[in-house]
């Protein structure tokens, strides 16, 4: 019988402050991982106490007493967020994201900010200012990225729930390279609201949790609505936990066979494999698709974000919050306060989205990228007229050691490929762990579904997991 | 239109060009090693180039209104709502000025 690990148990547990000191004795144990920017012990512990008084309150809110992790650009009240930027290293949010309102509203409790790429921009978390996350799997590894220390809180079972965001993989990518279950809901299912933005076409927030069950607990509470974002939608919020009935009989998946041909690791072909036959088992179909536009969606992704990214990120300029130089001229302090603020990641991604978006190359690169990425959506389109979700590995390679990659960040965006065409169509994409390499390293099977449709993707993950055990395993560093 | 996709590599002075727009001042090191992996990724999207897209309409949201309901902006009413604190806003200034009447951002003389 392992420790209290899940939503599902630590709500039954009685005392909200004992689920606190749980959640801050394994942060602790595990600080080496780097997982948190932020550690808000003395408040959770306060809220905690809050909750255990007023219990009656709190009697049927789905996530009363349970501690959960925050990624470092969701702004929370009172609470240092820094999307992991020099630029923002001592910013305070005056107000929280409609997410975290709504998780507090729950009953939840905020334990502190988790590390990330610089604004969520990377897929190794090495683009922090305060250093790597590392992989708890092996410590010389990523974790993934960008969400890398959300997907570690959850992996290493400091909280049993964390929010990510998710622009071109930046949940589902370090779930899987972390061992948990990582969901990127529809475009517009969860608010924006309070998201420091990157790319605001491709964005979302999601979480990060050890069961599909956890996920939809989760997705649940934060799904729905919210005027102060006019790009979340009105559509009713399924019950997800009513989802999960185990049953996939005449559900039908279909494996983008090309595009796989493109290069995946043979360990993670394996156990993709393993796990679609492990679903035929039980009732589901199999069939091959083709998306012939997917193998541009790097190109179309990397042209399309970093161009939302120059636009999103012209506000960090010094003025009224954030680093600022001391230069007594308007321009310089512009200048001197981004080049010292911004890491190299950053700066990058501005640079390509600027040239992009300029003068003469916006109808080459951007129009361009723009119309390639309408013929991607039309292919998941077509695709879902015959199969209910696609499934494909979620990273085409295992987590690899910190710094092998960081001279060639083309490389590194390469091998994004299996997940940014979910936020180019806008669509709900989940990772579910499903394997490990000879090495002992994690491995997920992504499932990308209709608009909306989270439940189906839940229903199969939950049903996956009731034949597997790969959920349940356990990091060394945990033991 | 797509003769300036052949220009994939970046010269230096591009570089500094695009810095410029962008508000970002770069090191020498910097600027050197951004031509060149800017370069790199300018090379590989030119496969967007064999792609057909005569027509295509261009998507630049993925917002979709309701099934069966039609197509519609998102509007509010026009009324005064509470909003954040001045004093809580202004918190975050690297400089400020609280005034009893609200309080502003402080930046350097703008117009000499």
């Amino acid at each position: 019988m392992s420790a209290p690990a899940t939503i599902s148990d630590l709500v039954k547990m009685s005392s909200a402050v004992e689920n606190c000191h749980l959640a801050l004795d394994r942060i602790q144990a595990a600080a080496a991982l780097n997982a948190f920017n932020t550690i808000d012990g003395d408040r959770a512990l306060e809220r905690a106490a809050d909750i255990d008084r007023n219990r009656a309150r709190y009697a049927s809110a789905p996530l009363a007493g349970v501690p959960i992790a925050v990624k470092d650009n969701i702004c929370t009240r009172g609470l240092r967020t820094t999307a992991s930027s020099r630029i923002l290293e001592h910013f305070i949010p005056p107000y929280d994201a409609t997410v975290v309102e709504r998780l507090h509203a729950a009953g939840a409790v905020v334990i502190g900010k988790t590390n990330c790429d610089e604004f969520a921009m990377g897929s190794s978390n090495e683009n922090s200012a305060f250093g790597p996350a590392k992989n708890p799997w092996a410590v010389d590894r990523i974790p993934g990225g960008s969400s890398g220390g959300s997907a570690v809180a959850v992996a290493t079972r400091m909280t049993p729930l964390a929010l990510g965001s998710d622009t071109g993989g930046s949940i589902r990518q370090p779930a899987a390279m972390c061992g948990v279950v990582g969901l990127k809901p529809t475009y517009g299912r969860v608010s924006r609201y309070g998201l420091l933005a990157f790319g605001s076409s491709l964005d979302q927030i999601g979480p990060f949790t050890q069961t599909a069950r956890d996920t939809a607990i989760a997705l649940g509470v934060i799904a729905g609505v919210d005027p102060a974002d006019a790009t979340s939608a009105s559509q009713a919020v399924d019950a997800y936990e009513g989802a999960l009935t185990g049953n996939v009989k005449g559900v039908r998946i279909g494996v983008p066979a090309r595009i796989l041909a493109s290069g995946v690791d043979p360990e993670i072909s394996r156990a993709i494999s393993t796990a679609l036959d492990t679903l035929r088992a039980r009732g589901a179909t199999v069939v091959d698709i083709d998306l012939p536009h997917a193998k541009y969606a790097i190109s179309v992704y990397y042209l399309v974000a970093t161009a939302e990214a120059s636009s999103n990120l012209a506000r960090y300029d010094g003025a009224r919050y954030g680093l600022r130089s001391a230069d007594t001229d308007l321009g310089a302090m512009y200048t001197k306060s981004r080049e010292a603020g911004f890491g190299a990641e950053v700066k990058r991604r501005i640079m390509l989205g600027t040239y992009v978006l300029s003068a003469g190359y916006y109808d080459a690169y951007y129009l361009k990228a723009q119309q390639v990425r309408t013929l991607i959506r039309r292919d998941y389109d077509e695709a879902f007229r015959t199969v209910d979700v696609v499934a494909m590995p979620t990273s085409p390679i295992p987590p690899f050691r910190i710094g092998e990659k960081v001279a060639d960040p083309l490389q590194m965006y390469l091998a994004d490929i299996f997940t940014v065409s979910a936020n180019l169509a806008g669509l709900p994409a989940i990772s579910v762990p499903c394997g490990f390499s000879a090495g002992c390293l994690p491995i997920g099977l992504q499932l990308t579904g209709r608009p909306f449709d989270e439940s189906t993707l839940l229903r199969i993950a939950d049903a996956y997991e009731r034949d597997t055990e790969w959920s349940k395993q356990q990091p060394p560093i945990t033991s | 239109m797509y003769y300036l996709l052949r220009m994939s590599g970046l010269s230096k002075d591009q570089v500094r060009a695009v810095a410029a727009l962008a508000n970002l001042e770069l090191e020498p090191a910097e600027i050197e090693l951004f031509a060149r992996q800017l370069g790199d990724v300018l090379t590989h999207v030119e496969e967007l180039k064999q792609v057909d897209t005569t027509g295509i309409t261009p998507t630049t949201s993925t917002s979709s209104p309701a099934q069966g309901t039609a197509p519609q902006g998102v509007e509010r009413a026009d009324e005064v709502r509470p909003s954040l604190a001045i004093a809580d806003v202004l918190a975050n200034a690297p400089e400020r000025e609280n005034a009893r009447d609200g309080g502003f951002f402080k930046v350097p003389r703008i117009i000499g």
